[in-house]
């Protein structure tokens, strides 16, 4: 049951990489990850299709190591269909026959509905148990929360949870806040998106936008905003888990096996979680927030107890 | 149960059918006044919410009481209107109810169509209501056929709204393959993002569209004076900066200046408003069954402006779909009523993305 999850069977996932990284890199990294605590992998590319470091059997290569090292795969897809290529790509990984999926929009939910279970992505909007009760019907078995919703909506929601269905939270990392048909990357470079020249594999942790004060504001990531706030919820893990089964970190170009082992030890309770959030905060350069998590701005950083 | 509907059920298009569809002006209508401007200038549908966070509009002063609905529908009635009603925000736990009880009164008025996003209250529509017309709101994020399809088989949506990402080709593509017809936006103010997958504002002020129903709420905003500049802030943050003789944008957050790789200027997208007269025969072509105008939050002459220029347009455009050029005096009112006094066809044209 949701409600009775204690820290000591919290799982760790690791996201999908955010970033256009080059092909070697996401292999050494997802290389080093099958030696860390963490106990599920999303992989695959869920920002832009025009990404493409690796090939489709690379990545199952990639999926099989980490199945062999003992983590649970998930694939993860496009949060942004608006091709029919993106269409058919999709329909290859909803249909792959070995691994589960994450959809991270309806299209992907509609080739997935009754045919396999699946995960719902942060992506898919899902504010409410009713919400949530007509994708379980459709084979919805896990779904992670959207990024705004507080740990107050939460316990509501655990009310009418239906049995036996995860909850995942996004626990570490810069938050995705919004989409678009254009890529502010190759704005900044004064292209198109059309003549991107994939621009954006300069920018491993995405490309900062400042606020003419230089307050590190949002970054940019090809057609993807997110936070320049790492969003960290550590401090949840310290304690008994209000109904979060799953706490996801999300990949950065450095430290992501840092991160995974602090949260790692604040699970099981080698390290106190004011002391994992000191160490943390000296891995994001731009700051941390939770705001949403305690009903507040999501760049807002509030202490543990603050906030319903 | 519902009323019965005025409104006859679209039925899946196919491309022999596609010309003759009626391409419909869907206009907005934040109080009395816009919807009686909308209507006296051409409208076929007008789009209206209730006066709370149970639509994407949730402005101060805005919108229809239980009251002014009545008052609504009959004008509209009267006229041959038809009227649609946006409950197109996400309801949390604790506040379900409000989404419901939105759902029956429209239900209960007999309106001809409703604008919904959220799956849960689709589920509740559907259920409690089965004859009542549903519409995907673009607040959905329906971008692709297969997104469409879903709503459209699980849940009887009848026609989608589509966001602003697509380019007309695209556009076309989702059009050929979708089980139901398609709206998409026409003219007004430009959402840059995913309708439905921003939270830009919700991260900065803690209130967002999907679920409080406004970007960048008024309460948020602050103007301050500097000696020589015009500072726009949202929540603290600081949004843009202007000389003291040069217009200052409201302080939505994709139409800021900041700072990218040492340059500063409009970083995600200038203060401008979408206009699609120039492709319009195209959207007519592709088989688009109806164009909206953005701007319930707007005023009444605004929206008779607007309505009256897309209506005047959309005529032209169907008795002469090959020769159809716009008028420059549609253009320059159009262009007048645009933030920043500018215009653009977004992602409709592939160089803007």
């Amino acid at each position: 049951m949701s409600t009775a999850s204690t820290r000591a069977c919290a799982r760790l996932s690791l996201g999908p990489i955010q970033y256009h990284w080059p092909g070697e890199k996401i292999l050494e990294f997802y290389h080093a990850i099958e030696s860390t605590p963490v106990d599920i992998v999303y992989l695959g590319e869920s920002v832009c299709s025009k990404r493409r470091s690796l090939r489709v059997r690379d990545w199952i290569e990639v999926a099989e190591r980490l199945q062999s090292a003992g983590k649970e795969v998930v694939l993860s897809t496009l949060a942004l269909l608006e091709a029919n290529s993106e269409l058919g790509m999709l329909r290859r990984i909803c249909t792959n026959g070995r691994f589960a999926v994450e959809a991270n929009d309806m299209s992907a939910v509609q080739m997935l509905a009754g045919e396999t279970d699946f995960i719902g992505g942060a992506s898919l909007n899902i504010y409410n148990p009713r919400a949530l009760g007509k994708l379980v019907d459709m084979g919805l078995m896990r779904w992670v929360m959207p990024v705004e919703v507080s740990k107050r909506v939460l316990s509501a929601f655990l009310e009418g949870m239906p049995a036996g269905i995860e909850t995942e939270v996004f626990a570490w990392g810069r938050l995705p806040l919004a989409y678009s048909a254009r890529c502010y990357t190759a704005r900044a470079h004064k292209i198109p998106k059309d003549a991107c020249a994939y621009c954006c594999i300069d920018y491993p942790d995405g490309l900062m936008l400042s606020t003419r004060e230089n307050e590190s504001f949002l970054v940019l990531n090809g057609i993807q905003t997110q936070s320049a706030r790492v969003h960290n919820l550590v401090h949840e893990l310290s304690g008994p888990v209000p109904g979060i089964d799953i706490f996801r970190i999300s990949p950065q170009s450095e430290h992501t096996e840092q991160v995974i082992s602090v949260f790692d030890q604040v699970r099981s309770g080698t390290l106190d979680a004011n002391e994992a959030s000191d160490e943390l905060e000296s891995l994001a350069a731009t700051g941390l927030c939770n705001g949403y998590w305690h009903s507040e701005a999501g760049m807002a950083s509030c202490s543990a107890v603050c906030g319903p | 149960m519902a009323r019965a509907c005025r409104y006859a059920q679209n039925q899946p298009v196919n491309s022999s059918e596609r010309h003759q569809i009626a391409m419909e002006l869907v206009c907005p209508a934040g109080n009395l006044p816009s919807l009686k401007a909308a209507i006296d200038n051409g409208a076929d549908a007008v789009y209206i919410g209730f006066k709370d966070e149970t639509n994407a509009r949730h402005f101060a002063g805005l919108n229809f009481d239980n009251k002014k609905i009545g008052q609504c529908l009959a004008y509209a009635r009267s006229h041959g209107t038809r009227v649609y009603v946006a409950i197109n925000t996400y309801p949390q736990p604790d506040n379900f109810t409000k989404w419901e009880g939105a759902v029956d009164q429209a239900a209960e008025y007999g309106v001809d169509a409703l604008i919904l996003a959220d799956i849960g209250v689709m589920d509740y529509a559907a259920h409690k209501w089965p004859e009542l017309r549903l519409h995907l709101s673009v607040q959905a994020s329906a971008t692709s056929h297969e997104a469409v399809r879903f709503y459209a088989e699980r849940f009887g949506v009848k026609r989608a709204v589509i966001p602003r990402v697509l380019s007309v080709k695209q556009v076309e593509a989702l059009v050929s393959n979708s089980p139901i017809p398609i709206e998409v936006f026409g003219f007004g103010s430009l959402c840059v993002m995913v309708e439905g997958r921003c939270y830009l504002s919700s991260y900065v002020t803690g209130q967002g569209p999907n679920t409080f129903g406004a970007c960048s709420p008024a309460s948020f905003v602050r103007w301050t004076e500097t000696d020589s500049k015009l500072e726009t802030r949202l929540n603290g943050v600081l949004i843009d900066r202007v000389d003291k003789d040069e217009h200052a944008g409201y302080p939505t957050i994709c139409k800021g200046r900041f700072e990218v790789n040492g340059k500063t200027g409009y970083a995600i997208e200038e203060p401008t408003s979408l206009n699609t007269l120039p492709i319009l025969p195209e959207l007519l072509r592709i088989g688009v069954a109806a164009i909206k105008i953005e701007g319930r939050q707007r005023s009444p002459a605004y929206v008779a402006k607007a309505t009256r220029v897309m209506r005047a347009a959309i005529d032209a455009c169907k008795r002469d779909p090959e020769n159809f050029i716009p008028d420059q005096a549609w253009l320059a009112q159009l262009t007048s009523l645009s933030e920043g006094a500018q215009t653009t066809l977004g992602a409709y044209q592939r160089d803007w993305q």
